[in-house]
């Protein structure tokens, strides 16, 4: 289910969730090719809602936060909704000390709360391990 | 000396220390951070350079015995200063140095460009102001990141940023 993407970001899909995450090396350009190909994948794929995993990330500077803001915008245009989930506590105080609240951004405490917010239920009988989208 | 040794005398008096302070480091009462170590210069002249100095200003901050805390918002800081040396001044230098008082230590960031310096300095200092393609904050946040905070600018000349930050003991 993974593609293999141009900025080397894997976004795979899950129904008309897309679920992808950010790595701790974004430097400027791969930043915004992410963006770009992210609202090129809402739009073929019909998405509805979009998890962006960010707890790999060790930095949010000016210009990433910006990126999220308008990369939360776009995919509202769209028609998508966006969670960033998994921000580092560290990187959430340095962002209120720059200054900047990623208004308008959507977050949650992780993935798992990500999707569950976006309407992925897991279920209660499954035991771990089994659950299986090979035909998806 | 010969001419040629003389030359490479000055360049490394040029490449190593900056105007700022290197007499600061003579000796601190056997620091727990163990010798003081030479201060590094990193180019800062394309996207990749931007990544390279994130990584150098890691490392120091955790050989400087910073919590992730404080290891984050130095890291941040030097990503502000170093695109804004890059977009705003043409490219220039990020130099890390290790102040050392008789009971701190910490990390200083000198970031040099030659570009067209700052016109209104207390503007670009205010949040939300960008003549780029940036959020504003960065020259501001920047600030706010770190305990001491200098700008040095001249039209025409370029600008000279020295942001330090000590380690919280």
């Amino acid at each position: 289910m993974t593609v293999p993407a141009s900025t080397g970001v894997p976004i795979l899909r899950l129904g008309d969730v897309l679920v992808t995450g950010l790595l701790n090396e974004l430097d400027d350009k791969t930043a915004v090719a992410f963006a770009d190909e992210l609202t090129e994948r809402i739009s073929s794929d019909g998405a509805r809602g979009v998890l962006i995993d960010i707890s790999r990330l060790e930095i949010i500077d000016s210009y990433v936060a910006r990126m999220l803001m308008e990369l939360t915008t776009m995919s509202r245009l769209l028609g998508a909704r966006v969670i960033v989930a998994g921000m580092q506590p560290p990187v959430a105080i340095t962002l209120v000390e720059l200054g900047l609240q990623l208004t308008g951004v959507e977050t949650a405490l992780n993935a798992e709360q990500g999707l569950t917010a976006l309407g992925w239920h897991r279920s209660p009988q499954a035991p771990e391990g089994v659950l299986r989208d090979a035909h998806r | 000396m010969t001419p040629i040794g003389e030359l490479h005398a000055a360049m490394a008096d040029l490449t190593g220390d900056g105007p700022e302070k290197p007499e600061k480091r003579e000796k601190s009462e056997a620091g727990v951070t163990g010798g003081r170590e030479a201060p590094s210069m990193y180019p800062v002249e394309s996207e990749e350079d931007l990544l390279t100095v994130r990584h150098a200003v890691r490392a120091a901050t955790i050989r400087a015995g910073f919590g992730i805390v404080d290891q984050t918002r130095v890291v941040t800081a030097a990503s502000e200063l170093a695109r804004n040396a890059y977009i705003h001044g043409g490219g220039g230098t990020l130099t890390i140095e290790h102040p050392a008082g008789p009971d701190r230590t910490g990390l200083r960031l000198v970031v040099r460009d030659k570009g067209p310096g700052i016109a209104d300095l207390e503007t670009a200092l205010t949040d939300g102001y960008t003549t780029g393609a940036g959020l504003g904050h960065g020259l501001g946040g920047a600030r706010r990141l770190m305990d001491e905070f200098e700008v040095d600018t001249t039209e025409g000349r370029g600008t000279t940023v020295v942001a330090t930050r000590w380690a919280s003991r």
